[in-house]
């Protein structure tokens, strides 16, 4: 079926409409799609070639005229392959480069050169900042300002449009970001990962996606706010808008949040985000002495390397959890045949859970809360006439199978203890109970069993062999108690679900318009980003008159 | 007249109409038999705005002069400038007369000049026929050669090109035949060969069949070969014609001229009538002709900015790497550097005006008034310079850039217009 659409008054050379009907040609929906100016020629060769339409009779040679054959009856057709010519024009009008970034001397030609563009990079003297950044929001691009000695009032006002508009503005005295790999200002290659950054501190920014690179993990973004962002006049608009982005972004599964301690009020606010992302987040607010380590979701940490260690081994178990099945929402149970390792469970998952630890230890209950339970084996209560668990499973094992009628458990943390005097294959004891308790539960309730693995290489039993049998039984092996607790912490959470679509501006490749320091787009397009250096100039050249007229003359 | 709620509005219409026009070359006439106000007395158009005998330069001077002495008005060169300096001569610019001419732009009654009419919207616009390269009198030189030639033009050319063109059924449509040129290295301004090759390749057998003896149509047919300037004025006329086109739309802040008497460099507004805003001219520099250096060089003069208007010229010096040295542009990234810069300032792109060495982006379109005000950028023009001394003639060529103060006085017209102030 043929369709017709004219386009009055556009004149077209001929090879350049060649080119447009192959491309339009080759798409899936059409078989053939001719385009050609009305000339009394062309005309002809549209009756010639079987593509004559009644409509092309008031055709003049001004006209550009467009005749699509489709299987579609639909005449919405024709017009939308009018609007492929339209973009397929324009893009062959803009020209394509590729020897070096394009230059433009005012933020239109900019945008004109590079559609694309979503951030502005400003790296201006201070006082020239304000009015390229406000246009750059206006047009609906994010910004970075590299630039200091920008006004509060400007940082304010800046800060106001861009939330308002739904985009992020970071800085101003933001030194570091790094968006889906572009390095904006200074930045360090970090390899890609599941770990998003963000952070008020510019060379914080970089040692912690520096440690994150040297640990063998990797970032999605590392999103930089600026030294003021967290005062109370500013009231961290920025870091909100940045955590409600990374919380969207499907791609950063750990959050790591690092800055100068904030404001009282803000900083509120901004531990209300972080615990409202769902996700693992680690914090640190540089300075600050940590009284709790654990909240919900969130990890405090005091020194920059301990956070970029807790964000990759957050970031490891969420790709593990990723591959057991899901035992969300489910209770915590402990089986411990050591008394301090019990403790030191007991704490940490009491911490977790925000609530204090058993301290009475009645029948060996370290800790007893909502279902949780973490249990000392080796109390007095369970030894009375038996021997310890460490060198007979049977009473542990017993537990074990007993829960196969408690199927609000999910996690099951163990300890397994070598060396002289224990069990020779406490190992094989638990795998074996496991293997039988799973069993038992089906796979309707599934649950996930993590152990620590107390001795050494040395060892009668060889650690080694132990380790495999675990393994082979599908329990995880923690490499400390901590570990083991911050992995059933996340495994028991509910996932993270955070509605509104992902943010483009994450999810997108970085299309750059450079305003300031030239280096910066040399930088990215060594990267591969696609940038365009703008030489940014005041309007007018400093006339304010004519600035002012100008303003006004739409 | 229609009302446009924003300049942005009316500047589209504007351009819409300039993309709209397509002049044709229809005809070459006695100038008198076109422009009314060449008819009564002693009157002679001349370039730019309005300018008097004392503060016209020496190019126009002498190009007065070589008017009075082949209209007969004056027998000698003495004669003619007590005639001028007297006020026994009207001046009047060309471009109240529909007219545009290069450098001094003088044009008597009885010189010939092109027709080019627009097909679409109807409208006429003149120029006089380029006399070639050498001594002659659009840059000033007014004896002797000078005299021979404007009678053969007169005599020969003019009615030679007339019948030729009056054989071809609506003329040359010189839109297909500059979108062809623009391929092949012309930017219209300081180079034409390709236009003026494909011109005589539409006009000569046209020419070989006319009336006239064969010695005549051999002069012809010679003096376009070697003239490789003569589409300048074509092109000026095509120019003109299509900014005519554009101003009918009374409205917006888009320049529809740029002119230069030598004294002063003057703009029209698409909004703001047929007011001129000018500032003093500035002047070219480039490479001269052996024997002559820029102590030489008469200041900026000329309607041929007519060709920056549209958005050739120089803001289609890429379109022409070929003469990029010869203005003194450098090489061919100096090129591309100054159409994008041209590209800053002109709110459109002419989709006629293809150019393969700018990755067949087109040629700018819509120079708009606010945007040379914001970012500073003034437009560059691509010009032959004259000796600043009557006689003399041409020395040179290169570039010039249009003062800011004539944009600025229109955008303080602008706002006063729109009720806008600072």
């Amino acid at each position: 079926m043929l369709h017709a659409v004219l386009i009055n008054g556009s004149f077209q050379d001929s090879v350049t409409l060649m080119l447009v009907s192959r491309d339009l040609s080759a798409l899936p929906q059409v078989n053939r799609v001719s385009v050609m100016m009305g000339t009394p020629a062309n005309k002809d060769v549209f009756r010639e070639t079987g593509m004559w339409h009644a409509a092309l009779a008031a055709a003049t040679p001004n006209d550009l005229c467009i005749v699509v054959d489709s299987e579609n009856g639909d005449p919405q057709v024709a017009g939308a392959m009018a609007e492929q010519v339209k973009s397929r024009l324009a893009e062959l009008a803009r020209g394509g480069r590729k020897a070096a970034y394009p230059l433009a001397r005012s933020w239109r030609r900019a945008r004109e050169l590079l559609p694309s563009a979503n951030i502005a990079l400003i790296s201006l003297a201070g006082h020239y900042v304000y009015e390229p950044a406000r246009q750059a929001l206006s047009d609906g691009c994010h910004v970075m300002i590299f630039s200091d000695n920008v006004s509060l009032e400007h940082e304010l006002a800046l800060k106001t449009l861009a939330r308002d508009k739904g985009l992020l503005m970071m800085g101003p005295d933001c030194g570091t970001a790094i968006i889906n790999k572009a390095p904006l200002a200074f930045a360090n290659r970090i390899p890609a990962g599941a770990i998003a950054v963000v952070g008020a501190s510019g060379t914080g920014l970089q040692e912690v996606t520096s440690q994150i690179a040297r640990l063998g993990g990797g970032i999605t973004h590392a999103i930089g706010l600026g030294g003021r962002d967290l005062s109370e006049r500013i009231g961290g608009i920025s870091a909100l808008t940045a955590l409600d982005m990374v919380a969207r972004d499907a791609a950063s599964r750990v959050i790591t949040f690092v800055s100068k301690p904030p404001a009282a009020a803000v900083k509120e606010r901004i531990l209300k985000a972080l615990n409202d992302i769902g996700k693992p987040v680690v914090a640190l607010f540089v300075g600050e002495r940590v009284v709790q380590r654990n909240v919900g979701n969130v990890h405090f940490t005091q020194t920059l390397d301990e956070t970029a260690a807790l964000a990759v081994e957050l970031a490891c178990i969420d790709a593990h959890l990723a591959t057991l099945p899901s035992v969300a929402n489910t209770r915590i149970c402990g089986l411990y045949c050591g008394g301090t390792l019990a403790a030191e469970a007991a704490f940490l998952l009491a911490e977790h859970l925000g609530v204090k630890a058993d301290a009475a230890h009645v029948d060996g209950f370290m800790l007893h809360e909502g279902g949780h339970r973490i249990i000392d084996l080796g109390d007095d209560r369970y030894t009375r006439g038996r021997p310890h668990p460490m060198i007979d499973p049977a009473a542990r094992n017993e537990m074990i199978a007993r829960l196969a009628e408690d199927p609000a458990v999910g996690v099951l943390l163990l300890d397994i203890v070598l060396g002289y005097g224990g069990h020779a294959d406490p190992a094989g004891e638990v795998a074996k109970a496991v293997a039988e308790l799973r069993a038992a539960r089906g796979e309707q309730a599934p649950i996930v069993v993590i152990a620590t693995l107390t001795g050494t290489a040395d060892d009668p039993q060889d650690r080694a062999g132990q380790a495999s049998k675990l393994e082979e039984a599908g329990i995880l092996i923690a490499e400390s108690v901590r570990s083991a607790l911050l992995l059933a912490g996340r495994a028991i959470a509910a996932p993270a679900a955070r509605a509104g679509a992902p943010s483009a501006l994450l999810s997108s490749a970085p299309a750059i318009i450079n305003i300031g320091l030239r280096g910066f787009a040399d930088d990215l397009l060594a990267n591969g980003v696609s940038v365009v250096h703008e030489q940014w100039e005041p309007a007018a050249s400093g006339n304010a008159r004519m600035a002012s007229l100008l303003a006004q003359l739409n | 007249m229609t009302l446009y709620k924003t300049l942005n509005e009316a500047n589209a219409a504007v351009v819409a109409q300039i993309k709209l026009a397509r002049p044709h070359l229809v005809d070459v006439k006695p100038a008198h038999e076109c422009i009314a106000a060449l008819r009564e007395g002693h009157a002679l158009l001349h370039a730019g705005p309005p300018i008097a005998w004392p503060e016209m330069t020496g190019p126009m001077q002498g190009a007065v002069l070589g008017a009075s002495l082949f209209e007969g008005w004056a027998k000698s060169a003495a004669e003619a400038e007590a005639l001028a300096a007297g006020g026994q001569i009207r001046f009047l610019p060309c471009h109240d007369n529909s007219a545009v001419g290069p450098m001094g732009g003088i044009t008597s009654p009885h010189m010939p000049v092109l027709v080019v009419k627009n097909s679409v919207q109807g409208n006429v616009a003149y120029c006089n026929l380029n006399e070639g390269i050498g001594k002659v009198m659009r840059f000033g030189a007014f004896e002797g050669e000078v005299q021979t030639r404007l009678a053969w033009m007169r005599d020969v050319l003019g009615p030679v090109l007339s019948e030729a063109l009056g054989r071809l059924a609506g003329g040359v449509d010189l839109s297909t035949l500059m979108a062809q040129a623009i391929t092949m290295g012309d930017e219209f301004h300081q180079r034409n060969i390709a236009a003026s090759a494909l011109l005589l390749r539409a006009l000569a057998p046209e020419i070989a069949g006319s009336g006239e003896g064969l010695i005549q149509q051999r002069e012809v047919l010679s003096f376009l070969a070697r003239t490789e300037q003569f589409f300048l004025n074509v092109a000026m006329a095509y120019c003109k014609c299509a900014m005519d086109a554009g101003a009918t739309v009374e409205a917006g802040s888009i320049v529809t001229a740029m002119t230069r008497n030598g004294r002063d460099f003057a703009i029209r507004v698409s909004g703001l009538g047929k007011r001129w805003f000018t500032a003093p001219v500035n002047t070219p520099v480039g490479l001269f002709f052996t024997g002559y250096s820029q102590d030489d060089a008469n200041p900026d003069i000329g309607d041929s900015a007519i060709t920056e208007t549209l958005g050739i010229g120089a803001a289609a010096m890429i379109a022409a790497p070929g003469v990029t040295r010869f203005v003194g542009a450098g090489g061919f990234a100096d090129a591309l550097e100054i159409s994008e810069e041209m590209r800053e300032i002109f709110i459109d792109s002419n989709p006629l005006l293809q150019i393969p060495t700018w990755d067949f982006q087109a040629a700018c379109l819509g120079l708009d008034v606010r945007r040379v005000v914001e970012t500073g950028i003034t437009p560059l023009i691509n010009t032959g310079i004259a000796h600043r001394k009557a006689g003399i003639g041409q020395v040179g060529a290169g570039t010039v850039r249009a003062p800011l103060g004539c944009f600025e006085k229109a955008l303080e017209a602008l706002a006063e217009q729109q009720g806008v102030t600072a």
